[in-house]
């Protein structure tokens, strides 16, 4: 299945890299340098998912998410969160900011759609 | 052309991004350190530091990444507010991003990863943070861990457990309400549980409530799954990563015994792969190894057009050689042009004409267009101004002075070869600066001055040149010792009267060093004179100038760009020449007065007091045997490579023009004083000299030059 997605991280490499993942599957990749970048990206589309960094300027990832959990349309997106800090912090980091899933970079693509899908069926 | 590897364009642009995040990194140092910092700073430096690590991650740079988890560990600290800074760890820093960046560097030219420096550097680094080397391997483990996801994903891998027996599993899953809340939902779950193999799934309503009691946002449905696969326990589990502790869930091979179950919660407690790091880590390390495994097979269709807009923006790399090409052209375009201005003056027509006025305009544009083409090679100096600045912290370290450096005019855009060949020459005077040009602690502290030295280095556009200075607050140039040096060295007479300038100038002369204890920083056999060579082989000129007490500037004058140059066109012997402006201090009119001759047949021209040897151009060249008369003659005072002066005699001066640079290239004989050669406006070609390398060839039959002048007596 297709899926819309909007990657947010201030690194060009990282959303290069998602691009490369994503888009040869026939995924629809938007994609925002950072928190503030990406909240207004995502005024004006509708993806079925949201990968966001955690470390980035303006607005981290904690604080996009809590922007986007705040829009009711939005409210149940599933958004995976997109770090290289270790498992078990992050985890629970993650959940009690309202991200739905993390992917622990460097990613391996086959595991990035993987945890897509998981997310966003 | 091949068609690009995506992976490998990604990666090229990583390194591309690499040198940005370091020049971020460097300028938020710099700002800490010139205490301009505010609370964003740190957080620029530490995620300049994390997406390096991030990048180096995706590409299995591991050095890299390494190196950057322990610097970045520290930052964190910094940060987060545990570590606070001093100008030690601030040195530090700035030692860990000189080095990061050589590893950055190595790792993006395949190079061997400089190993002792970084030792050093992360056993300092890690004195700062609780837990030292130890820990921090370990941390590092723990970051790279796989995700507790599928790893085999439909691409053939045989499952990780090889007891591929096909047990039977049995799943409960009853999500809570509180897994609703962060985006999971039931419905991708049981579909990735029906992915894993074939799958009967059972839904119990029971729990339901009636319509009136029923909360819409509650949970109350559960499922339970009945899983026929090969794949084994850890992987069905992994499923529920994202929703564990946000739903009760079971999973329960049906032909275990009893005791399984017990087994299975001890298993609860672990992380899903715990002794399995190698795969993800090796697919993304080893570039070498076959990527079938895991890396899917997308990159190839898509690389035709593959590259994402939004993530490059306003940014388009190009190939240098394409852009190469473009300058030649413009080039050929500005000769065209002239050419057709002078065609079209010689035919007469009216000033005020149509075609006159069109080429006015046509002149206009091509004027544009030249400046943009050269913008397009142009570059800020900030990157070379930031490898300076780690060249002054080793520089002061190695020779224990307290330096700072102060930039001006970062963004000041040069041609990108000038910037390039610039590097070299502009280390050497920065170490020049530190070395020689700032007194020691002690001195300074007795001359009232502050322990801190100042060497300044700035850059600014002025009248069509970049003008780079280089100085120091230092003790200037202490005049009597180096006439002093150049006198015990051979180098001059010792009887020799000179002005303070031409005192300066023998900092150029080959072979000269003031140091009298030649220190392991600039003691190394390279002098002035090399540093003067390689800026006039760019086109440049540099001067001194030096105060006692208060410090010596040293001014680099370069051209724009190396694709033209500011040249005085002469006459030869019926042949027209270029001499390249930046090597012609003044023209002299010869006459009685000031000609002279020291000896016989050595005939030289007096300039305000000195005496500076003559030579007939024509005669060198080859062009006329005998040298012509010298009276009323016209002579260029040419500044030599080697810090003297020669006058050349030329017929006639014809214009001053900026000329487009043609190459001479191989199949022509590399005849010597002649650098390239140009197009007039006339279509006619001449030869851009290169008049050290005449005068060096002259000096050594000098003999032969002068002639009787009849007309003198």
């Amino acid at each position: 299945m297709t899926l819309e997605v909007l990657a947010v991280d201030d690194s060009r490499t990282m959303r290069d890299m998602i691009r490369l993942a994503l888009e040869p599957v026939g995924f629809k990749v938007h994609t925002a340098d950072d928190g503030v970048h990406g909240t207004e990206v995502l005024d004006g589309i509708a993806p079925d998912v949201i990968i966001t960094d955690i470390n980035m300027p303006r607005m981290d990832g904690f604080g996009f998410i809590d922007a986007v959990r705040a829009q009711t349309d939005h409210r149940t997106t599933p958004i995976l969160v997109l770090t290289t800090e270790s498992a078990a912090e992050l985890k629970n980091k993650a959940r009690s900011a309202g991200a739905t899933g993390w992917i622990v970079k460097p990613f391996d693509p086959a595991k990035l759609i993987k945890a897509l899908r998981m997310v966003a069926g | 052309m091949t068609t690009p590897d995506p992976m490998a364009e990604i990666r090229a642009s990583f390194f591309i991004e690499c040198d940005e995040l370091l020049e971020a990194m460097q300028d938020g140092l710099q700002m800490m350190d010139d205490g301009e910092d505010d609370a964003e700073t740190i957080n620029i430096v530490f995620r300049a530091v994390h997406s390096i690590k991030g990048g180096a991650g995706a590409f299995g740079l591991e050095p890299l990444v390494r190196f950057a988890h322990r610097y970045e560990t520290v930052l964190d600290g910094v940060r987060n507010g545990t570590l606070s800074v001093d100008p030690d760890l601030l040195k530090l820093f700035f030692r860990a991003s000189d080095h990061l960046s050589d590893v950055v560097h190595a790792c993006r030219d395949d190079a061997p990863v400089p190993t002792d420096e970084g030792a050093s550097i992360l056993s300092e680094l890690d004195a700062y943070v609780d837990g030292g080397p130890e820990e921090q391997a370990e941390e590092e483990e723990i970051d790279f861990q796989p995700m507790g996801l599928s790893l085999d994903l439909d691409l053939g891998l045989p499952p990780l457990d090889s007891m591929d027996t096909s047990p039977n599993y049995h799943i409960t899953f009853t999500p809570l309400t509180e897994m609703f809340e962060n985006g999971n939902d039931a419905f991708p779950i049981l579909s990735a549980l029906a992915e894993l193999g074939e799958v009967n799934v059972t839904c119990h309503s029971e729990r339901v409530p009636p319509l009136s009691e029923l909360s819409p946002e509650s949970s109350y449905l559960s499922w339970t799954v009945d899983l026929t696969t090969d794949v084994d326990e850890a992987e069905i589990r992994s499923t529920f990563e994202f929703v564990e502790g946000l739903c009760d869930y079971s999973v329960s091979s049906s032909t275990a015994s009893g005791d399984a179950s017990e087994a299975i919660e001890q298993l609860e407690e672990l992380p899903p792969f715990p002794d399995e790091p190698k795969p993800t880590r090796s697919d993304a390390a080893t570039e070498t190894e076959p990527e079938t495994k895991t890396q899917p097979d997308p990159p190839k269709p898509r690389s035709g057009n593959g590259q994402p807009s939004n993530a490059t923006k306003a940014v388009v790399r190009v190939d240098l050689d394409r852009i190469e090409r473009l300058v030649n052209l413009v080039g050929e375009l500005v000769i065209n042009q002239a050419m057709l201005a002078q065609s079209l003056e010689s035919s007469g027509l009216s000033p005020h004409s149509d075609a006159m006025n069109g080429l006015e305009e046509f002149q206009r544009l091509t004027r544009d267009i030249q400046d943009s083409v050269m913008m397009i090679r142009a570059q800020p100096v900030k990157s070379l101004f930031q490898r300076m600045s780690r060249i002054v912290r080793e520089a002061s370290a190695a020779v224990d002075k307290d330096v700072r450096l102060v930039t001006e005019g970062e963004t000041t855009e040069v041609d990108k070869t000038v910037i390039e060949r610039l590097a070299d020459p502009l280390t050497h005077m920065i170490r020049n600066a530190v070395d020689h040009g700032l007194e020691t602690p002690q001195e300074r502290a007795a001359a009232g001055k502050s322990s801190e030295g100042i060497v300044r280095l700035s850059a600014a556009h002025r009248s069509g040149r970049v003008v780079i200075e280089v100085s120091d607050d230092g003790g200037g140039i202490n005049r009597a010792r180096v006439q002093q040096i150049a006198i015990d060295k051979g180098l001059i007479p010792a009887d020799s009267v000179l002005g303070e300038a031409e005192i300066d100038n023998l900092l150029f002369l080959p072979g000269f060093s003031t140091a009298s204890v030649v220190s392991d920083l600039s003691g190394r056999g390279v002098g002035m004179d090399v540093v003067r060579t390689a800026i006039q082989a760019l086109g440049g000129r540099i001067s001194i100038a030096s105060t006692p007490g208060e410090g010596t500037t040293f001014s680099i004058s370069l051209p724009l760009t190396l694709a033209v140059l500011d040249g005085m066109v002469v006459n030869v012997a019926d042949e027209t020449l270029v001499v390249p402006l930046n090597v012609v201090a003044e023209t002299l009119t010869l006459s009685s007065d000031n000609l002279d001759e020291i000896e016989p047949g050595m005939r030289v021209v007096r300039v305000r007091g000195g005496f500076v040897p003559l030579y007939d151009l024509g005669y060198q060249l080859g062009y006329r045997t005998a040298p012509t008369s010298l009276t009323d003659c016209v002579a260029l005072l040419i500044l030599l490579e080697d810090g003297g002066r020669a006058a050349l005699i030329v017929d006639e001066i014809q214009d001053q023009r900026q000329v487009v640079i043609k190459g001479l290239d191989d199949a022509f004989y590399r005849a010597p004083g002649i650098a390239a050669a140009t197009i007039l406006g006339d279509g006619q070609i001449a030869l851009i000299l290169d008049p050290s390398d005449i005068i060096a060839n002259a000096g050594e039959h000098r003999s032969a030059i002068t002639v009787p002048v009849e007309m003198e007596a």
